[in-house]
């Protein structure tokens, strides 16, 4: 098996970086320091993450792209402005969900960040469902970092001066070591942070120099407790082909003004289901007890019958204590619900919680 | 004192009298990365070699612990389990899992010496 490595493979290898298969690609799971400690420093510091293995998909404007990609996606995006971000989702006609993924609208079209373990069939997807009609590019030669943490934006501003004045889920274009690089003020760990898109012979310099200014290196394996503890979904473990968005509780993200005139894939579906309800819902559930209810760990009611199962489980750093993400039904979802989670032989209770475990800071409105 | 010995699934046994401290070795700890979870056996509990004896949980996986030596379970650590974290800090001496009345001494003699382990945690890498 030949995994591909990234730009920034060597990079990590120096930093003492343990790699693990993910996704295709030889990924850091964790450097010398450990989960907890990188964790940590992304909430307090700034944290830098390789997310080069994420697909960047280019499509070019052309004719009706804008009509043609609602007709797609759940959102309104004649509405959004140039260089505006969106949570979204690209699902089949059941509403289930191929892939979650962030569309940003620029100049010449729109750039989607698709998962790296889905993004090859992503595109043909898109490619067959816009009839093969646009230029559409996986560019492959660029690299994706991730600058996450209460100090990202000082850090950045001093390198490449107006990232400051992003506002989250808003990019733009910026001259760094002689390119024009895409930066977006987003991220997936419940700081405030940016995403920057650049080529793959200038991500390592870029990458030091972040250093250089107090970034440090964290891998995914603290990526994963940053995202669990914002209560975001990681595809593949709390979203999947068999899952809906009204299931997943992502209505927030579904345009209301596309809700009443429908007119994309799914809508029929999640129309009924808003209306009707779903049998499941993802909800975040919190252990009494200090064990950690991992990924397949079954859910019960005090009657002892299966209700759900955890998608996610972890203890949270920053919370300190144990927490999950899993599907249960729907009369169970209630806030405070008391569920039993069955680890290794045991039932430990466990209560229906708020999202996120951690409260969010993000910059919402950054000066113009 | 005797000397400490380690088994193949990277724990260590101390053996005082018919007394032994196991616990797991710095490798083991290493390959596990942050411990946030302990799960230890209950005080009275007969365990036999090889088998099960607790769990820990690293914020990656859960792995479970194995005893060495057959016997019955006279102490175990509750420090470990009300702050996980001393395993990483002092794997080998504070951090001790449990302690066991050992019923057959001879199970000794098969596991490896401080330098025989060191050699197989290399080769083998894992």
């Amino acid at each position: 098996m030949n995994n591909k490595k990234t730009a920034l493979y060597n990079l990590h290898e120096k930093k003492g970086a343990k790699f693990v298969p993910f996704a295709g690609y030889e990924m850091p799971i964790q450097y010398s320091e450990g989960i907890i400690q990188e964790h940590k420093y992304t909430r307090s510091n700034v944290g830098l993450f390789d997310v080069s293995h994420m697909g960047q998909l280019f499509i070019k404007n052309e004719n009706e792209l804008t009509e043609d990609l609602e007709k797609i996606f759940p959102l309104d995006l004649k509405s959004i402005s140039l260089n505006q971000s969106k949570y979204s989702f690209l699902m089949n006609e059941e509403a289930c969900i191929y892939d979650d993924l962030i569309i940003t609208k620029i100049k010449d079209g729109y750039n989607v960040i698709l998962n790296a373990a889905c993004k090859n069939e992503d595109f043909e997807i898109i490619k067959k469902l816009l009839d093969n009609k646009y230029e559409m590019t996986l560019n492959s030669s660029l690299s994706l970092i991730a600058v996450q943490g209460p100090k990202a934006a000082a850090i950045l501003k001093d390198m490449i001066k107006g990232t400051e004045n992003l506002s989250f889920m808003n990019g733009n274009f910026f001259r760094y070591l002689g390119e024009n690089i895409y930066i977006t003020r987003s991220g997936y760990t419940g700081e405030d942070g940016f995403e920057i898109s650049i080529s793959n012979n200038k991500v390592e310099e870029l990458a030091e120099n972040l250093l250089l200014k107090g970034a440090k290196l964290i891998g995914l394996g603290a990526r994963d407790t940053l995202r669990l503890e914002a209560g975001l979904c990681l595809y593949g473990h709390d979203l999947d082909i068999k899952t809906t968005p009204i299931e997943a509780n992502l209505n927030w993200a579904i345009s209301k003004k596309r809700l009443i005139a429908g007119g994309f894939i799914g809508f029929d579906k999640i129309n009924s289901q808003i209306n009707t309800g779903t049998r499941r819902l993802r909800v975040g559930i919190t252990p009494m007890d200090r064990i950690i209810a991992r990924e397949k760990t079954k859910i019960f009611n005090k009657g002892n019958e299966i209700i759900g199962e955890i998608t996610s489980g972890t203890f949270g750093p920053s919370v300190q204590k144990p927490i999950a993400l899993g599907y249960v039904d729907s009369k169970f979802s209630v806030l405070d619900t008391e569920v039993f989670l069955e680890v290794r032989g045991k039932k430990y209770s466990a209560r229906i919680c708020k999202l996120p475990f951690y409260k969010k800071s993000y910059v919402k409105g950054a000066n113009k | 004192m005797s000397e400490v010995k380690f088994s193949k699934e990277h724990e260590w046994i101390k053996l005082d009298g018919d007394t032994a401290t196991i616990g797991i070795t710095q490798h083991a700890t290493e390959m596990l990365g942050d411990i946030v979870f302990v799960e230890l056996p209950e005080i009275g509990a007969s365990v036999a070699k090889d088998g099960n004896a607790g769990v820990v949980e690293s914020t990656k996986a859960a792995s479970d612990i194995y005893t060495p030596v057959s016997g019955e379970i006279i102490e175990n650590n509750q420090s470990i389990v009300d702050d996980p974290a001393k395993v990483n800090a002092d794997p080998e001496n504070e951090a001790w899992f449990f302690k066991l009345k050992i019923t057959n001494k001879s199970e000794m003699d098969s596991l490896m010496n401080k330098e025989e382990y060191e050699k197989f945690s290399k080769e083998s890498g894992n």
